[in-house]
């Protein structure tokens, strides 16, 4: 992202308004969930790791949560609702096309709205693009996963419009 | 029918963009520089490099609106749009853009899958850092706009005559907020 700040901007502006802006109806802990359970299906160690972390420090948990979130979320106690939509989230992360109504009409029945719907094909396909462009070009990720967790705390609140992934 | 109400009528993209026009900013400002910069790879290539990642997608919408847009700049060589996108190996393309697209579609699979061997042999045949970068973002950025797409369910028109009219408005006006906010061009 350093190397090319002409994809870096629209990037980050489009990590900062999917993942941190407040007017939305699912918390930054729910769509950074979203963001590395995604990133954990997809194989990608530095995303998961940076966007569970961001997870851990909103919802006030530990990684061993997040952990337990990516290997079922199913068997947590997540709300029903969340549970629907990373079904969603997964189904995505396969292919667009593997996504059904009968998933969408679940997640709807246990209360999401069509933009959380919206927001939720968004994210996991936004992780789709972002795991892939952090292996893709074989980009230096820390392997002590204490980093990312003492990171957290700093990168929630300075945001992703300023975001460097050597900072 | 798309799985949420859009309130619209707009293919594919458009309808979702117009749906959710915060996001909509940032994916536009992203497809612009990354499809429409003429430095290093020409726009044709990187029209090229997005249809074939979007039909390795099987995102019908998608690898149909890029394979227009590459045979308008490919001044109307839809033949060998269709041999890139269908079997590259064999195209009548520079050997840079073959290695560039093998890059492309083990993106497509993973981005782990990219070998130091793949970004090697782009190097030899010419390829710069750049090249690269955008190669890896562009197949990246359409892993998201597929899934975006179709994870959706948007609007896909079938009838192909109609994808003309709007690749020759993103040719003249880029990929700027008018695709989702003016009158969808007919003609």
């Amino acid at each position: 992202m350093a190397y090319r700040p002409e994809t870096a901007k629209p990037l980050n502006e489009l990590a900062e308004v999917l993942l941190r802006d407040d007017n939305n109806t699912l918390s930054r802990g729910e769509r950074e969930l979203i963001g590395a359970y995604v990133s954990s299906l997809n194989d990608c160690f530095f995303c998961q790791n940076v966007h569970g972390s961001l997870a851990q420090h909103y919802l006030e948990c530990d990684m061993s949560y997040i952990d337990a979130v990516k290997v079922n979320p199913g068997m947590t106690n997540l709300s029903g609702k969340l549970k629907a939509l990373l079904s969603i989230a997964a189904s995505v992360q396969g292919g667009g096309r593997s996504v059904t109504a009968d998933q969408v009409e679940k997640a709807r029945a246990l209360g999401a709205t069509d933009r959380e719907i919206h927001d939720t094909v968004l994210i996991a396909a936004a992780f789709c693009m972002f795991n892939r462009y952090v292996d893709g070009l074989g980009t230096w990720a820390p392997q002590d996963r204490q980093f990312y967790v003492d990171r957290a705390p700093r990168r929630a609140a300075e945001g992703y419009l300023d975001y460097d992934l050597h900072k | 029918m798309p799985h949420i109400e859009v309130n619209n009528d707009f293919p594919g993209i458009r309808g979702l963009m117009a749906f959710r026009p915060e996001t909509a900013e940032p994916l536009s400002a992203l497809a612009e520089v990354l499809l429409r910069d003429n430095e290093g790879l020409s726009r044709a290539e990187r029209e090229l490099i997005a249809s074939r990642v979007s039909y390795l997608n099987d995102c019908f919408y998608c690898h149909n609106s890029h394979g227009e847009l590459a045979c308008v700049y490919l001044d109307g060589d839809r033949d060998l749009v269709d041999q890139v996108r269908k079997d590259y190996q064999h195209a009548a393309i520079s050997g840079k853009l073959k290695a560039l697209l093998t890059i492309a579609g083990k993106v497509q699979q993973s981005g782990l899958a990219v070998q130091p061997e793949d970004i090697a042999l782009a190097r030899r045949e010419g390829a710069t850092d750049k090249d690269i970068h955008d190669t890896v973002l562009i197949a990246a950025a359409f892993c998201l706009f597929n899934r975006y797409v179709d994870g959706l369910a948007a609007t896909t028109p079938t009838d192909l005559s109609t994808y003309p009219a709007r690749a020759r408005q993103v040719l003249e006006r880029g990929y700027g907020s008018h695709i989702y906010s003016s009158a969808q061009p007919v003609r």
